[in-house]
């Protein structure tokens, strides 16, 4: 048998960070006022959110989210609730333009501050195929505050 | 067993290394990698054959059209087919139901009729059945499984009550790795006056097919997961069936004379043939058919019973571990569909990954299925001629280092 250590990207995709916010998802649950709501899936691998705001003016005063997924979803969506708390929509949209270069393995973007814990995704950009995993969460936002047209 | 390392130098795929480690392809219900000789095969038939077929006056063209009939009467003894025009190719399992949908279901299902599917039907036998209900106006019933992955006979009776149009049913399914009992069913069906539709996708492959000795009314099998090419297909059926149906796309070949308001139609199986085909697609199909008879269907079951029992008792071994689908070996098929503790199956195949293992993870197009087994996603992996025992034991391995990472706590 193989007893060889984890691979190190492995062992960087899974941090201890994001198993945790995997088994304890923060904000899980549904908000009673909520301004905006928006359900997402990932049809190839069946990943499920729904994100729930209550902004009031331009601010996010409270995120949460139901879902059911791979931990790297559910780790990104629970983070990225903590992190656009009593953010304005345009820096919340910003957040997600960061993530989405952070996942596109801009080195810049993975030592970004404003990212908070979501950095401990930044292993996720060496796994193709996972990068839409960790985007779920944020496109559901992009999609709640800034309706797609057409 | 079957000697493996033999078989495996056939395959110039599996000698490939993935992330540093020997490949361990175990998506075999996916699709199947592809001996030389179907290589072989293709490029022959390019390099030394290709003409369109059934249009040409000269001696290529023939022998075009001779290697194509020829893959079609191949495939037709390969499942014991009423005739060799009762075999319509098509670009795999999927087109061929849609064409019995398309086609039979639109002719002959009226408002309020009945079209039963089973829990364990894959989308492609299912979507297809839902779209002619929506159309006409019919009832779609969708027939229970037993806790072990069967199909409940009791249910399935009940189904039948309603006098059905169509029963549509999977002979091995994808995700669980359940052998149905297709004769047995097929004559409850045909009791109520049904016709009956299998979906062969994952049987031919695996094991003796004898479409006669089913008495099913249609079969659909894909090549690509039996060691042929990718869009290479048939449906298998009753002639006289094909013959009173209307066509399903219109086009070249399939046209007898053609006027400006309408057209008659070519005979069967030209009929449903519409267009040029994949005539690459039948010649490697063949080929490939040529190869699995070498070895023999019956070996090829007993070897992949072999490998999916190991599997199953190394898997659940494995605290947290749960196996999905029948206990039995008699029957069930070389697809282990499983789940390990909270680690999620993408997590799982991504881990596995990294040791070169192939799996899938997912709903394996079966979501009613997945609702039912009150799960998202299972881990599945699916056997072949070329998987040995030792891939087995790497796969309960990297399970092991899945398990470490994620610090799984058995609850």
């Amino acid at each position: 048998m193989d007893t060889s250590p984890p691979d190190p990207q492995l062992s960087a995709l899974y941090q201890e960070l994001i198993l945790d916010h995997y088994r304890r998802p923060r904000n899980k649950g549904t908000l009673e006022q909520a301004t905006h709501a928006v359900s997402l899936n990932n049809p190839l691998c069946g990943d499920e959110i729904d994100l729930q705001l209550r902004v009031d003016g331009d601010v996010i005063k409270e995120a949460r989210f139901i879902g059911r997924g791979c931990s790297i979803s559910q780790a990104a969506a629970s983070m990225m609730t903590q992190l656009v708390k009593d953010k304005s929509i345009p820096q919340a949209l910003a957040l997600a333009d960061r993530m989405g270069a952070m996942m596109q393995g801009d080195e810049g973007a993975a030592r970004d501050k404003t990212l908070g814990e979501l950095r401990a995704l930044a292993g996720v950009s060496k796994f193709p195929v996972r990068i839409k995993c960790a985007l779920l969460p944020w496109n559901a936002l992009t999609d709640a505050v800034q309706p797609p047209r057409g | 067993m079957l000697d493996v390392a033999r078989l495996r130098a056939d395959f110039p795929l599996l000698a490939q290394r993935e992330n540093g480690h020997p490949l361990v392809y175990l998506d075999n219900a996916a699709t199947t990698q592809k001996p030389q000789v179907v290589l072989d095969a293709i490029a022959d038939y390019y390099r030394t054959t290709n003409a369109n077929v059934h249009r040409g006056a000269y001696d290529l063209a023939i022998r075009a059209t001779e290697a194509y009939e020829a893959a079609r009467a191949k495939l037709a003894a390969f499942v014991n087919a009423w005739a060799p025009e009762g075999v319509v190719f098509t670009r795999g399992t999927t087109e061929a139901i849609n064409l019995v949908a398309g086609s039979y279901g639109r002719a002959s299902v009226k408002a309020g009729d009945g079209v039963v599917v089973t829990a364990m039907d894959h989308h492609s036998n299912l979507v297809p059945w839902q779209i002619l209900c929506q159309e006409k106006g019919a009832t779609l019933r969708m027939v229970e499984l037993t806790a072990d992955g069967r199909i409940d006979l009791s249910d399935f009776g009940r189904a039948l009550e309603r006098r059905p149009k169509i029963v549509a049913f999977p002979y091995v399914s994808n995700a669980l790795g359940t052998v149905n009992p297709v004769a047995q069913l097929t004559k409850l069906a045909h009791a109520v006056g049904a016709v009956v539709v299998v979906d062969g996708a994952q049987s031919t492959p695996h094991l003796k097919v004898d479409v006669q000795a089913l008495d099913c009314d249609f079969y659909a099998l894909s090549g690509h997961k039996m060691l042929g090419p990718m869009g290479s297909g048939a449906l298998v059926a009753r002639p006289e069936l094909l013959e009173a149906m209307p066509p399903y796309h219109g086009g070249g070949e399939m046209i007898s004379r053609v006027w400006d308001d309408h057209s008659s139609y070519n005979k069967i199986p030209h009929k449903f043939e519409a267009g040029t085909p994949n005539v690459e697609g039948a010649v490697g199909l063949a080929a490939a058919i040529t190869y699995l008879e070498r070895i023999g269907r019956e070996r090829i079951a007993e070897h992949e019973q072999a490998l999916a029992a190991a599997a199953i008792a190394k898997l659940t071994q494995i605290e947290g571990v749960t196996v999905y689908g029948p206990p039995g070996k008699s029957d069930r098929a070389g697809v282990v569909s499983f789940t390990y503790g909270d680690i999620h199956p993408h997590d799982i195949a991504t881990i596995l990954d990294q040791d070169g293992i192939c799996i899938r993870a997912g709903h394996h197009c079966a979501q009613p299925l997945m609702r039912r087994l009150n799960v998202t996603a299972t881990a599945r992996a699916s056997f072949y001629l070329y998987n040995g025992l030792d891939e087995v034991d790497a796969l309960a391995g990297a399970l092991v280092k899945a398990g470490a990472l994620f610090g799984y706590v058995p609850a």
